[in-house]
């Protein structure tokens, strides 16, 4: 976890307005603000995480990314985080639209459904796959949209957004996403982080 | 009993201009203080309060014996903790602890103002207090804070003193009255003026007072600062001292009984004149008018960070018309953070001790201040 938020803050220059959508109880928030001299708010839809977020002085508002990013006008962040959680939303092309929208750069994080484990685990037991970053069981998963790093290379391609950087995480080892090593690093990488653009 | 005594107050010798036209001078705005302001003078913050509050905030007030109004959250190791911060809270002027208001006399005609009091807005009163820092020597204030009325107040304190505050706290509260509080605020006033003694507002000066009134003003409103939920689980359908019903029109339910008590000591405390003006400044209040439609207008050019916050059950001020506010903020990129916090209290939930509300407050304010030494 803490590998992917180094990699998230090397992606950010100092000096940026940037927005956190699913700040969580606001850990990545702390840590960028730490490392990076940022102006960093949050959206959060979880009480309990917005209360933990103002308690530790971060700028966090209560809401629902699918519906609050509106308030938002266009372009008011330089760059917007999707931390991890792009497959729980209802309706995922819509919310990276608003990203990129709001921001005129986003970093989407997304939990690779084409790691081999998890291809392993479903071709073997035949179950849903139960690995480290997906611990949950099919029934009680918040994960809606779940896609593997292939599928957002094609929406990227297919929505005409612009990949800046691809990064592909395993384990504590990061390597660049290219168009030669793309279908590789789709079966080793346990996590794929993008700076897209529109 | 002699409120002078326990009352602190300053005159105020600069003339104020009111909305309504006519200018006030050498009016008195009473005010009371807890903690100590330190030697940098930045540990400062204004409560504003709420329509039947006063200026007396924490620890026991001198004039009704009982607890202050926001005891909960204002006192020594509380949420805005009397140990670490000064806390100034004034009498707003239109109410009747000591500030300029209706029950005053008239020095030039040696009667109680009454209704010949000038009408009074939330942005005179905002006005009228911004006097205590120059009072205090206060260049800016750590904070300003306030529900329900006192969160308008807060509103419109940074709207007309942009960089007074570092951060601003309104809780509970509307950048607007809508109509469904116009129309509560209006039949509390009908009811105090359908009472005789109210004698068109002169009261004062027959010896008299509409106390049936604004009682029943009183009852009606303190319905609207609770919720269905959190009156039904206190109150139920239980009766009140009776094993049955009685037949008559006598308090048989606890509610009843609840409210009626609710009433009566009101009229001990409360000016019903004062009440008349302080409901009208709410409904007056519209900060999105006073800025040619855009809310967002009201705050610009301001650096003052802010924490909204509402409360799931309050249906007077619901956290929609909390939420515009936030959304006004963010709309011009100004730091603002805001949580809806759980509560099935109503209106009433930021008065109480509402745990994740007070922890959240506590936290805000000392990290905000740590933040910005």
């Amino acid at each position: 976890m803490k590998q992917e938020f180094k990699i998230i803050a090397d992606l950010i220059q100092s000096n940026t307005r940037v927005l956190d959508v699913g700040c969580g109880d606001g850990t990545l928030m702390e840590f960028l603000k730490n490392n990076n001299k940022i102006d960093i708010r949050g959206i959060e839809i979880s009480k309990n995480n917005v209360q933990q977020c103002i308690g530790k002085g971060l700028t966090v508002i209560e809401g629902d990314a699918e519906k609050d990013l509106s308030q938002f006008p266009d372009g008011s962040f330089d760059l917007v985080i999707l931390s991890q959680t792009l497959q729980a939303f209802v309706n995922p092309e819509k919310v990276i639209s608003e990203l990129l929208r709001v921001g005129k750069k986003a970093i989407v994080t997304i939990p690779n459904f084409g790691y081999w484990k998890v291809r392993l685990h479903l071709l073997i037991k035949g179950t849903m796959p139960i690995t480290r970053t997906l611990p949950d069981e099919w029934y009680n998963t918040p994960n809606l949209h779940m896609c593997t790093i292939q599928d957002f290379f094609n929406f990227c391609k297919k929505r005409k957004i612009n990949l800046y950087n691809s990064i592909a995480l395993q384990n504590l080892k990061s390597s660049k996403i290219t168009n030669t090593n793309l279908t590789l690093k789709n079966l080793t990488a346990v996590l794929g982080i993008f700076l897209i653009e529109k | 009993m002699n409120k002078n005594l326990t009352i602190k107050s300053l005159i105020i010798d600069k003339p104020l201009r009111l909305d309504c036209g006519q200018t006030i001078n050498n009016f008195p705005l009473a005010y009371e203080t807890y903690g100590s302001l330190n030697e940098n003078k930045d540990n400062a913050i204004l409560v504003f309060h709420a329509l039947t509050g006063d200026q007396f905030v924490s620890g026991v007030n001198p004039i009704t014996k009982k607890d202050g109004w926001w005891s909960y959250a204002v006192g020594s190791g509380k949420a805005i903790d009397t140990d670490k911060y000064f806390v100034v809270c004034a009498n707003v002027i239109g109410g009747c602890l000591g500030s300029f208001g209706p029950s005053n006399t008239n020095p030039k005609t040696n009667k109680v103002y009454g209704t010949t009091f000038p009408i009074i807005t939330i942005n005179d009163m905002v006005n009228a207090q911004h006097n205590l820092l120059e009072f205090f020597k206060i260049k800016k204030l750590f904070a300003v804070i306030g529900g329900s009325m006192g969160g308008m107040q807060v509103l419109q304190f940074v709207s007309n003193f942009p960089n007074k505050t570092k951060i601003a706290i309104p809780i509970a509260t509307t950048s607007n009255h809508s109509a469904q509080n116009i129309a509560f605020n209006e039949l509390g006033r009908q009811s105090i003026m359908a009472d005789v003694n109210w004698a068109n507002g002169d009261y004062a000066n027959q010896n008299k007072n509409p106390d049936k009134g604004l009682s029943v003003a009183r009852m009606a409103a303190h319905i609207t600062y609770l919720s269905k939920n959190g009156l039904q689980e206190k109150f139920g359908r239980k009766l009140q001292e009776r094993d049955d019903l009685k037949f008559s029109f006598d308090a048989d339910f606890q509610i009843e009984s609840y409210l009626r008590h609710q009433g009566s000591v009101f009229v001990d405390r409360f000016d019903a004149n004062s009440y008349l003006y302080i409901t009208r400044a709410m409904d007056y209040f519209d900060l999105i008018k006073q800025h040619d439609g855009n809310l967002s207008q009201a705050f610009s050019g301001t650096k003052t960070k802010f924490l909204v916050i509402s409360f799931t059950s309050d249906w007077l001020y619901p956290t929609s018309e909390n939420k515009e506010i936030v959304i006004a903020l963010n709309a011009i990129g100004i730091d603002v953070g805001f949580v809806e916090i759980e509560s099935d209290k109503g209106h009433d939930s930021f008065l109480l001790k509402t745990s994740s509300f007070l922890d959240t407050l506590k936290d805000y304010i000392n990290t905000s201040y740590l933040n910005n030494k």
